[in-house]
């Protein structure tokens, strides 16, 4: 059983209830699934956890027009149309019009493999609800052929929401669920690290330092997240800043390269405002 | 001791059900966790809990219902964190020069001593024990100040930091939906006002499935109609401005814009206290260019729907009293005005910033409750929802 454990991977910091979370639902073989701010590496959670158990990756994004049936499959009934007319033999057998959803090939795979549903939120309300039975059986019935899809394995299905829309209850009932907490600052420097690992200590610490006092400033309309720290160090690194640029004491207003974390023109205009009147009161 | 756990999670207003209940079990039969009960305490969380604004509540019942318990699991695997532990770890990560420093200041077993000790005062705040005395890495070191820079205690740290009860900390309290809204809460609601907004009733042609109706078919034409998805809701907000409700304004402000982005069809109007003849859309002129409640009245059709923000704290004359204004003289009482008001708009809520367990003090917000026959509620999370929810009711 160690060996299916999730305990991270050297590019993905998880914390002890991320990886509680993931493993029972491992166990269990029920979907898990995760909520947090933007930029807090939901989705990349999935492919980490695939990468780690050393299973693969399907991927089952969701827009707003996806119907949960297109995870299950589709008849193509316009081809089969147009095959009709033009005399092809193929038409006689529907199943040559039915298209397999990322459901169905998760279902199938030769080895248990783990499908990310992404930004199930963004899909119409009906949408989970219209998954229960197949997330809860591991089977589905196609109707063209009268045949049921079974699973060979349970699939680890990880789920993420961005929290647009409330999921039904009854489809709560049947997942696990982790809410991904922004990092605190050690998790934060762990994280930074597994990125960067030969990044200068001292550049580090200024940068965090900065990092964070900006999502301290009240009133931003998009506060930085995980994803703009590391884009923004990246930055800073290839740009070979040195570390006391970051520091506030310094004539320049905000710190170099800050369009990486901001990302909105009020918020710049807030941010400067704000030092303005902070180092005025220092003077 | 699980099931009594489980009744005072649903005690708690947390929504668990048996199934959940079962799963958490199920898993624990399995062998999800190692005995410890942080482990414990993360996968019940993860089974049992499935929306952030109840992380709070559950760490307290799980506070309340295990407390004195860590002593059991601890016991139960047999480690208790033996000095030389610390011994040890200090001299690994202690450099030649820090010894010295230690010998200086009167030798290394005192220096423990009083360290063990300092710990377990730390420890006794939060349980009153010193069985966890190697958890409590608030980097001790740095505490005393002999910790030059560069030298901590490791790895452990952060790692045993967490160990003191997570579920103490309550950090998830400002994901709570009964406490007032903030700046993340009201994206949350604003997601939930959108919902509301997406509905419509018209009808638009489906031309994907009309096609593949039709081909299903055999070529015969069957036609598919969907619901448009249009942003078909109509809201009336009028907002109380001044005196008593310049608490409120910051929140009143974040509500108004979240609202504004979300309704195609949303007009606003400002009132003082109560709704009179007139209204405002301007703050600043708002003596010189009001509009007549009764052209708003008339301008806006029955199927706005119409959401009073205010806390209702006034006088009771200015309620039901011609003349009872505190700005002006009006020849008719308010509550004439609310109930034509409801007449003209029968979907109508009122939110109220005032903490809810505070209306029944306040005699006006009994009033101004009974005249909205009842539809009042607080401006939280929770609040919102459920006006949300009476406004879609059909009445």
């Amino acid at each position: 059983m160690s060996e299916s454990r999730f305990r991270g991977t050297d590019r993905y910091v998880a914390t002890d209830d991320l990886m509680m979370a993931v493993n029972a639902a491992v166990v269990l073989g029920r979907p898990l699934l995760v909520k947090g701010e933007p930029g807090t590496g939901k989705t990349q959670l999935a492919e980490e956890v695939a990468l780690a158990l050393k299973r693969p990756l399907l991927q089952w994004h969701i827009k707003s027009t996806t119907k949960a049936q297109q995870g299950l499959y589709e008849y193509d009934a316009v081809s089969r149309l147009r095959d009709s007319q033009l005399g092809d033999a193929r038409v006689h057998d529907i199943r040559n019009y039915i298209v397999k959803g990322k459901l169905w090939e998760a279902f199938t795979a030769d080895v248990q493999p783990v499908l990310l549903i992404d930004e199930i939120d963004k899909a119409d309300i009906e949408f989970p609800n219209d998954l229960l039975h197949e997330l809860d059986r591991m089977e589905f019935f196609v109707y063209e052929t009268r045949e049921v899809v079974k699973a060979r394995y349970r699939p680890i299905i990880v789920i993420t929401s961005n929290n647009e829309k409330e999921l039904p209850d009854a489809f709560l009932r049947r997942c696990f669920f982790h809410y991904i907490r922004f990092p605190d600052k050690d998790t934060m420097e762990r994280i930074v690290n597994v990125h960067y690992p030969n990044l200068k200590k001292r550049l580090l610490g200024e940068a965090l330092e900065a990092f964070f006092e900006i999502r301290e400033v009240p009133g931003l309309k998009k506060r930085p997240s995980t994803s703009e720290l590391l884009d923004w160090i990246k930055l800073l690194v290839a740009e070979d800043i040195p570390p006391e640029a970051l520091r506030g004491d310094q004539h320049k207003l905000i710190p170099p390269l800050y369009g990486a974390l901001l990302k909105n023109e009020q918020d710049v205009h807030l941010f400067e405002r704000l030092l303005f009147m902070s180092r005025r009161k220092r003077d | 001791m699980m099931t009594e756990f489980f009744l005072k999670l649903r005690k708690a207003g947390i929504p668990v059900t048996l199934t959940e209940f079962l799963t958490l079990l199920e898993a624990l039969s399995q062998r999800v966790t190692a005995h410890s009960i942080e482990e414990f305490y993360y996968l019940a969380r993860a089974t049992l809990v499935k929306d952030e604004r109840h992380y709070d509540r559950f760490d307290q019942v799980f506070g309340n219902h295990f407390k004195g318990l860590e002593t059991l699991f601890d016991q139960s695997i047999g480690v208790s964190v033996p000095v030389e532990w610390l011994h040890k770890l200090a001299e690994l990560t202690l450099s030649e020069e820090d010894k010295q420093l230690v010998e200086a200041m009167g030798g290394w077993e005192k220096l423990m001593e009083t360290f063990a000790k300092r710990l377990a005062e730390q420890e006794g705040r939060h349980q009153g024990g010193n069985k966890w005395i190697g958890t409590a890495g608030r980097s001790p070191f740095g505490a005393y100040g002999y910790n030059p820079e560069g030298i901590r205690v490791g790895q452990e740290e952060s790692r045993h930091r967490r160990a003191v009860k997570v579920w103490d900390r309550r950090e998830f309290r400002n994901l709570d939906d009964t406490i007032e809204l903030g700046t993340r809460n009201i994206k949350v609601a604003l997601r939930r006002l959108r919902r509301f907004a997406r509905e419509g009733a018209a009808e638009e042609l489906d031309l994907d499935d009309t096609i593949r109706s039709t081909a299903r078919n055999a070529g015969y034409l069957e036609l598919k109609m969907v619901p448009e998805r249009h942003n078909a809701v109509k809201v009336l907000l009028f907002l109380d401005v001044g005196g008593s409700m310049d608490d409120h304004v910051r929140v009143c402000e974040e509500l108004f814009s979240a609202a504004r982005t979300e309704f195609k069809h949303l007009e606003y109007f400002y009132f003082h206290n109560m709704v009179y003849e007139g209204l405002w859309k301007d703050n600043r002129r708002r003596y010189t260019e009001k509009t007549e409640t009764l052209t708003v009245l008339n301008t806006f059709g029955h199927d706005y729907k119409l959401i009073l923000v205010g806390d209702a704290t006034m006088s009771p004359y200015e309620i039901n009293y011609p003349g009872g204004s505190v700005e002006h003289f009006n020849p008719e009482a308010g509550d004439v005005w609310m109930s034509r008001l409801l007449a003209a708009y029968p979907r109508a809520i009122w939110l109220n910033p005032q903490p809810q367990n505070r209306w029944s003090y306040v005699p006006s917000i009994e009033m101004v409750r009974e005249l909205m026959g009842e539809r009042m509620f607080p401006l939280t999370l929770e609040g919102l929802e459920q006006g949300i929810r009476a406004l879609q009711r059909a009445r």
